[in-house]
């Protein structure tokens, strides 16, 4: 949010191999050279010998090609597309657990259906809400809560996808 | 039907291995023993980082790749300082490590250590092997990995269960690494424009590195400089990548690099960079190297371009296929009358080369290191391979060796390892059983691993270590010296094994040169001798390397010499 005057906040959508190690490779180049994540997430794709990591980054223009190259010359690396420089979109999900008795549940039902929420989980004294949606949407619903007492926070960090045709496929395979 | 360990050295012979360097232990029995059957010969070093360093010097020698083997835990954790060495000097090497079995990893089984997770940072790529139906298929990967693109170590874990399973899979014929595909040829738009650049510039200089020697680019380096006479310094790594004794080389770069190449560098308006990644060491100051100059920047990895000083024109390639095209697109303006155009430059680079050549100044009671070096050099004739270990013996090496051809300075450059020298000179004397080797080393730093003395005894490798021995840890002291105030805080060595006694211990030849005039008779001895020798030369012991440039000060700001009251 409190960006630096040249410090870039990028969406980097990272195709890999599917294999044990790889996360590590990933997280352990970004550690090694000091560079920053502020998200990361990992799963399968279509293609079950593939994994898509969608990974939150900042850096001054010249850390963001560092990054670029470095992704790049991982040997498991397959792609690695700035997602944030296209035309996309781009979604996370947070759990978060309220205080919530009978006395609020209304109004806690209410806050939920402003932001497209569902109550997933009530207990007599607790409530868990799952929103979906982007960055500034999910940190307006936490602030929402805050008022109602957070017990918990799960956060999935951000996925991210272009908008229209564009996908991230492979490269040509070479012979 | 074959067991893994007879499956692995079938692979390695088909990749062409004929030497590895190793330590056996618990879980490699299976493969030591399947090693006296097969036509690969096993080196025994005394320690498992002396296997990854004579692995090293063979690979840097003869351009193959080297391997090395240890066993599990502190056998692979020995490796990882050779493995970092190989890895910040792209050289091509497989490190072959043991491993618990797979059903005992993660338990802190006896000798278990996570190598993979250990070596992650400091290898191209490194392997697990869970299922002997990966393991060939691994190999071949790891060969292909570790000599495409950039070079660099690989590290393989076996598994002890991997080393024991029977099965039919063979040596596939063909590699295929989805996600790696190395670029060789440089981008023609990038090529024609810096073909413009160099000819719209007066003041060019060639920077090469390593790289040039990699790409056995050598030959193409010196066209492309008698081409438009452009003048060329390289690197520590790039030294013997130009022949020294070539009229428009310099000498080295950088923070112990000659004064003219300083100067030509930060006066150019144009350098076109090969093979070579603007080493700290190299640039100085970043603000004040070379302000008024253009980069063309030739590399095979894409990450060296603009990682440390900012690049006008890259291209991204193998550096002799790229200064191949880029002098046939030079030669399309064949009317540019360029070697005037450098005429004028080259005259303001040579008065440099007189003003401040290297020097040092002869005394007649005590030995000078640089003189040793120096009479390495004539003696040798410039031919030998010489291996250094790390400091001012380094330094030394790379000042006053005259290195005419590449592949003959083994030097650790990027890590700057203490230890080299000695293992590094055994694996390139195995690589090149016919060639003279060298060590120059440091009394601090030989012993560091000179436990391998017994290695070259047993296999009748003859080396040659030259001690230059000043009773300190001399660049440290140097520091301590002109930054410090003398205030020489554990560098003293004046607490000092006998070096010959400990070479005749080793069943070496042990020579001591106290005085100048001892220096040629031994070297010469040294040379004669069918075994491995070890000299120790007693030199000024607060002899320092000059040209320096201070940490943090532009690299046209040298210290030329000792100040003048010492003198």
């Amino acid at each position: 949010m409190n960006e630096k005057t040249n410090q870039r906040r990028r969406t980097l959508s990272i195709l890999v191999q599917n294999k044990f190690g790889v996360l590590s490779r990933v997280a352990s180049l970004f550690s090694g050279r000091g560079y920053n994540i502020e998200s990361l997430s990992v799963a399968p794709t279509e293609d079950p010998t593939l994994s898509r990591v969608t990974l939150v980054t900042d850096g001054s223009e010249e850390i963001l090609e560092q990054i670029y190259k470095q992704l790049n010359k991982l040997i498991d690396v397959i792609k690695v597309v700035d997602t944030s420089r296209e035309n996309h979109v781009n979604r996370e999900m947070v759990l978060v657990k309220v205080r919530g008795d009978a006395s609020v549940r209304a109004d806690l039902i209410r806050a939920a259906d402003v932001f497209k929420g569902n109550i997933i989980d009530a207990s007599a004294r607790t409530c868990t809400i799952e929103v979906t949606g982007e960055e500034g949407k999910i940190e307006a619903f936490i602030d929402l809560m805050t008022s109602f007492g957070i017990l918990e926070i799960a956060r999935t960090g951000r996925v991210a996808i272009s908008k229209g045709p564009r996908t991230l496929k492979p490269g040509r395979v070479k012979p | 039907m074959r067991i893994g360990a007879e499956l692995f050295l079938d692979c390695l012979v088909r990749e062409g291995v004929s030497h590895i360097f190793g330590f056996p232990g618990g879980v490699v029995l299976k493969l030591y023993d399947r090693l006296m059957d097969s036509d690969i010969k096993h080196i025994l070093t005394r320690h498992e980082q002396a296997a990854a360093h004579a692995a090293d010097g063979y690979s840097r020698s003869t351009g193959k790749v080297g391997v090395c083997l240890a066993t599990s835990g502190p056998g692979a954790t020995n490796l990882v300082t050779g493995i970092a060495t190989a890895y910040m000097d792209s050289v091509p090497l497989i490190a072959f490590t043991g491993q618990v079995s797979t059903d005992l990893i993660g338990g802190d089984a006896f000798q278990e250590a996570d190598i993979v997770g250990i070596t992650r940072p400091i290898t191209k790529h490194n392997f697990l092997v869970k299922d002997v139906a990966d393991l060939a298929r691994t190999i071949r990967e790891a060969f292909h990995i570790a000599r495409t693109g950039r070079p660099g170590p690989v590290l393989v874990d076996l598994p002890r269960d991997m080393l024991d399973a029977a099965t039919r899979h063979v040596y596939p014929k063909t590699v295929e690494i989805r996600g790696y595909n190395p670029v060789y040829d440089g981008n023609p738009g990038q090529i024609r424009r810096a073909a413009n650049l160099i000819l719209n510039s007066t003041r060019p200089v060639i920077y090469a590195g390593g790289g040039v020697i990699i790409s056995a680019a050598s030959k193409e380096l010196v066209q492309m400089a008698e081409l438009i006479n452009i003048p060329t310094t390289t690197t520590l790594m790039g030294l013997g990548g130009f022949p020294a004794s070539h009229p428009l080389f310099l000498g080295m770069l950088g923070m112990h690099g000659t004064y003219a190449a300083n100067m030509t560098i930060s006066n150019s308006d144009l350098i076109l960079a090969v093979g070579a990644r603007f080493d700290d060491r190299v640039t100085g100051k970043i603000e004040e190297f070379a302000p008024n100059a253009k980069i063309i920047h030739i590399d095979i990895d894409p990450s060296a371009i603009s990682k440390n000083v900012k690049v006008d024109i890259p291209i991204v390639g193998d550096a002799k296929n790229i200064l191949k095209s880029l002098m046939a697109e030079l030669k399309k303006h064949s009317d540019t009358k360029w070697k005037e155009i450098t005429r004028e430059w080259l005259k303001e680079v040579n008065a440099w080369e007189k003003e401040n050549p290297l020097k040092y100044e002869k005394i007649d009671d005590v030995i000078k290191p640089q003189q040793v070096v120096e009479e390495i050099y004539r003696l040798t004739r410039g031919d030998a391979i010489v291996t250094t270990d790390v400091g001012q013996n380094q330094m030394w090496t790379a000042q006053y060796y005259k290195f005419e051809k590449p592949r003959r300075l083994l030097s650790s450059g990027g890590l700057g390892t203490m230890g080299f020298g000695l293992p590094a000179a055994i694996g390139a004397q195995v690589g090149n059983p016919d060639s003279l080797v060298f060590a120059i080393a440091g009394d601090g730093s030989v012993q560091m691993n000179i436990q391998e003395l017994i290695t070259a005894v047993q296999y009748e490798l003859p080396v040659k270590v030259a001690i230059l021995n000043n009773g300190y840890l001399g660049m440290v002291r140097q520091w301590q010296e002109l930054f410090f105030d003398r205030r020489y805080s554990a560098t003293d060595l004046e607490v000092s094994p006998d070096f010959v006694g400990v070479a005749k211990a080793y069943g070496a030849k042990g020579m001591e040169g106290n005085k100048p005039s001892d220096v040629e008779k031994i070297i010469k001895e040294a040379i004669n001798t069918a075994g491995p020798v070890v000299m120790n030369f007693r030199v000024e012991r607060e002899e320092n390397v000059y040209p320096m440039v201070p940490l943090g000060a532009g690299i046209k700001d040298m210290i030329l010499g000792p100040p003048e009251k010492k003198k």
